[in-house]
C-alpha cells in the first residue's frame, strides 16, 4: 500500500478512537460504548449502592405511588392477598412439608420469608428490582424519586424502617435488612471440584 | 381423516414403504398416485418451506401443574418438555422446556437492532452488533438446562410433570471468555452480571472463574437461531448452572468486584453453607424416561429400558438400573456421546416377567459423584425419611417408577 495514503488513515483512526469507534484488540470488532450509552444501559446495583442515582422519597411518598402507579392492583391495597407475590409480612404461616410454589423452590419457606424486604439480604436488591422489573407492562418507566419512595414504602411496611426515613443513594445501602446474615457463602465455584464433598 | 381423499397422507397410510417423503415425492412408484395429485395446497409448502412433523405425532408441552401459564396477567411461567416420548439426548428446539422470569413474555427482537454491551471492570467496554460476534470464532457443544425447581413429587404422574424442566440442545457461539479477553478484565474483578433486553431486564450473577471457563454466548440452537422462547436473538449458556443463568435476550455483561445480589440471586441464596453448595450447580440426574409414569406396558416380554442422564459437573461415566428396587443394579449402556453437562441416553435390555416391579436409575459424573436416593440425601442431612422430606438444594435424587402386572406405571413417590 502506498505509504503516503496510509498516514491520513492512520491518523483518522486515531482521531475515530477517541471518539468511541475502538474494537476490540485482537478481531478488530466491536465499537467502544461512549460514557453515556453506558450510563443509559447500565441498570445494574451493587449492594454497595455505588451506582444509585440521585434521588430520595419517603414512606409516605411511596404509599401514595403503590395506589397512583397501580401496584396495589396486582399486590393488593395493603401488599398482601392479592394475585401478585405478597410484599408485606402478615401472611399465614407457611405449612410444614408444605412444598413451595413452583418458580420458588430454592427459597428457604418458612413464615414470610417469600417477601422480598424480609428475605433480601440488601435493600438495595429492592430497589434494582423496582427499577428494572416494575411496575407491570410499564417496566423501567419509574423515576429514581419513585423508586426510592416504593422501596421506603415496602421498607416501612415490613417494619424495617422508620416511616419518615429518607431513603437516598446515601442511606438506603445503610438500611440493615433482617436477613442481612442469614445466608451462607456460595462455595467458590472451580471446574472440576465436586460442589459438596462426600454427598451423599 | 377422511382416508378416501386422495392425497399425500392418504397414500403413505396405504402402504407406501418408508422410502422417504424427497424421494417418492419426485419419483412416485408404480402404486403411487400420479405426481399431479401430490400438489394439493399444501404439501409442496411443508416439503419446500420450514417443516412440520407428522400429524399422528402429537406430543406437546404442558404447563407446570402448580401455576398457569399463561396466569392471571397473561404471563407464561414454566412449561415442561415430554420427556416420555424423546428419544436420543436432543430436544427438538420446539419442546424445549421454557421458564421465564417472574413470569414474562416472549419479546420480539429484531436481531438487527440487538446489541450486546460488555463493561465494568474492564479495559476496554465494547458493544458487539449480532453480524460481529457471528464473525468471532465460534464453538458449538451441546448443554443441558435445567430449572432448579424441577423436583419430582407425589402428585406428579408422569415423566414430564416430574423432570420436564430439563432439555438439552446442540448451541453454538462465542466463548464468552473470547469477548472478555477482548474487554480486558480488571484485577480485583470476581462477578459477572448478565442481563436480558426483554421487558424485566432479567439479570443473574455468575462467578468469573465459570465465565472464563466454558459459558457461551450463543446466537445457535440445534442447527437454526435460538429460539424466541429461548432468549432469541442471543443467550447466555452457564453449561451446567441452574437455569436462571442461561440469561435470555443477552444484552449486557457487567464484570464487577462482587457477588451482585440481582432479584434472580437473592431468591436461590439459602442459610446452609451445605444446601448452598447443592446449588447453582446441577448434581448428577438421571431418570428413566421408558416405561414411565403413565405409560402402560403391553405384556411381558422384551423392552428396552430408556432414559436420560446428566451432571452440572461434566460428563456422564455410567449409569445403573435397577428393576428391584435398588436390591441389585446392572450397568446400562450409553448410547450417546457423553459430552460434559449435556443429557446422555441410556438404555438397558430387559424382559420384563409381567410381575410388579420398581425401577430406578442412578447415574455416576466425571468426577465420581454418585446420584443420591433419596433416603441417602436424608442420612446425609440428618432428616427423617417421609413424604414431607424435601431433599435439599438442587432435587437430584434417584426417581423410581412402579409397574403394575398390568403393565401401567406410576410414579413411586406417590
Amino acid at each position: 500500500m502506498d505509504s503516503l495514503k496510509l498516514l491520513p488513515l492512520v491518523t483518522i483512526l486515531g482521531i475515530c478512537s477517541h471518539i468511541g469507534l475502538a474494537q476490540s484488540p485482537t478481531y478488530g470488532l466491536g465499537r467502544a460504548p461512549s460514557a453515556e450509552e453506558i450510563r443509559a444501559w447500565d441498570i445494574s446495583i451493587s449492594p454497595t449502592g455505588k451506582e444509585l442515582p440521585r434521588g430520595r422519597g419517603t414512606a409516605k411518598e411511596g404509599e401514595q405511588l403503590f395506589r397512583q402507579k397501580g401496584c396495589a392492583g396486582c399486590h393488593g391495597a395493603t401488599g398482601i392477598g392479592a394475585r401478585a407475590p405478597a410484599l408485606v409480612k402478615g401472611g399465614p404461616p407457611a405449612e410444614p412439608g408444605k412444598a413451595p410454589p413452583a418458580g420458588m423452590e430454592g427459597m428457604h419457606m418458612v413464615p414470610d420469608t417469600g417477601i422480598m424486604a424480609l428475605r433480601s439480604p440488601y435493600a438495595v436488591t429492592i430497589w434494582d428490582y423496582i427499577s428494572r422489573g416494575m411496575p407491570l407492562n410499564r417496566e423501567g418507566t419509574l423515576k429514581p424519586d419513585e423508586v426510592y419512595a416504593l422501596t421506603a414504602f415496602l421498607l416501612y411496611k415490613n417494619d424495617i424502617i422508620k416511616e419518615d426515613e429518607v431513603m437516598d443513594a446515601q442511606t438506603l445501602p445503610k438500611v440493615i435488612m433482617p436477613n442481612r446474615n442469614g445466608f451462607a457463602n456460595l462455595p467458590e465455584w472451580k471446574h472440576g471440584v465436586p460442589r459438596l464433598a462426600g454427598y451423599p | 381423516m377422511d382416508s378416501k381423499k386422495p392425497n399425500r397422507r392418504g397414500f403413505l397410510k396405504g402402504g407406501a414403504a418408508a422410502a422417504g417423503l424427497a424421494a417418492g415425492a419426485l419419483q412416485p412408484a408404480k402404486a403411487q398416485k400420479p405426481a399431479s395429485q401430490w400438489s394439493e395446497k399444501g404439501t409442496n409448502k411443508e416439503i419446500i418451506a420450514y417443516g412440520e412433523r407428522s400429524r399422528f405425532v402429537t406430543s406437546v408441552r404442558a404447563p407446570v401443574a402448580e401455576r398457569d401459564s399463561p396466569d392471571a396477567f397473561g404471563l407464561m411461567f414454566h412449561v415442561l418438555t415430554p420427556l416420555q416420548d424423546s428419544v436420543g439426548s436432543i430436544t427438538p428446539s420446539s419442546l424445549h422446556y421454557v421458564a421465564t422470569h417472574r413470569g414474562s413474555y416472549v419479546p420480539e427482537i429484531d436481531p438487527k437492532e440487538h446489541r450486546l454491551m460488555i463493561h465494568g471492570m474492564v479495559d476496554r467496554p465494547l458493544i458487539f452488533t449480532m453480524d460481529e460476534l457471528k464473525r468471532l470464532p465460534y464453538v458449538t457443544r451441546v448443554h443441558f438446562i435445567e430449572c432448579i425447581g424441577n423436583r419430582s413429587k407425589p402428585t406428579h404422574k408422569t415423566v414430564q410433570e416430574t423432570h420436564g424442566m430439563t432439555s438439552c440442545s446442540e448451541w453454538t457461539g462465542v466463548l464468552l471468555s473470547v469477548l472478555l479477553k477482548e474487554a480486558g478484565v480488571q484485577n480485583g474483578a470476581s462477578w459477572i452480571v448478565a442481563e436480558g433486553a426483554e421487558e424485566i431486564k432479567g439479570a443473574s450473577s455468575v462467578p468469573l472463574g465459570k465465565a472464563m471457563d466454558d459459558c457461551l454466548v450463543c446466537y445457535g440452537q440445534n442447527g437454526e437461531a435460538v429460539r424466541p422462547q429461548q432468549g432469541f436473538p442471543l443467550r447466555l449458556i452457564v453449561p451446567g448452572f441452574e437455569g436462571i443463568f442461561q440469561t435470555k435476550y443477552l444484552r449486557r455483561i457487567k464484570v464487577v468486584d462482587r457477588y451482585y445480589m440481582t432479584y434472580n440471586d437473592y431468591g436461590h441464596i439459602n442459610p446452609d453453607p451445605k444446601v448452598s453448595a447443592l446449588g447453582n450447580q446441577i448434581g448428577p440426574k438421571s431418570v428413566i424416561t421408558f416405561p414411565s409414569g403413565g405409560q402402560k406396558l403391553s405384556g411381558a416380554g422384551f423392552y428396552e429400558i430408556s432414559g436420560l442422564a446428566w451432571s452440572g459437573a461434566g460428563a456422564i461415566r455410567k449409569v445403573e438400573v435397577s428393576t428391584d428396587g435398588g436390591k441389585s443394579w446392572k450397568d446400562a449402556e450409553l448410547r450417546t456421546p457423553a459430552y460434559p453437562m449435556a443429557h446422555t441416553r441410556f438404555g438397558l435390555h430387559w424382559n420384563w416377567d409381567g410381575k410388579a416391579c420398581e425401577l430406578l436409575s442412578r447415574c455416576t459424573d466425571e468426577l465420581g459423584t454418585l446420584q443420591p436416593t433419596r433416603a441417602e440425601s436424608a442420612k446425609y442431612f440428618d432428616r427423617p425419611l417421609d413424604a414431607n422430606f424435601r431433599v435439599p438444594g438442587a432435587d437430584n435424587s434417584v426417581q423410581s417408577w412402579k409397574v403394575s402386572s398390568d403393565g401401567s406405571v406410576h410414579n413411586g413417590l406417590a
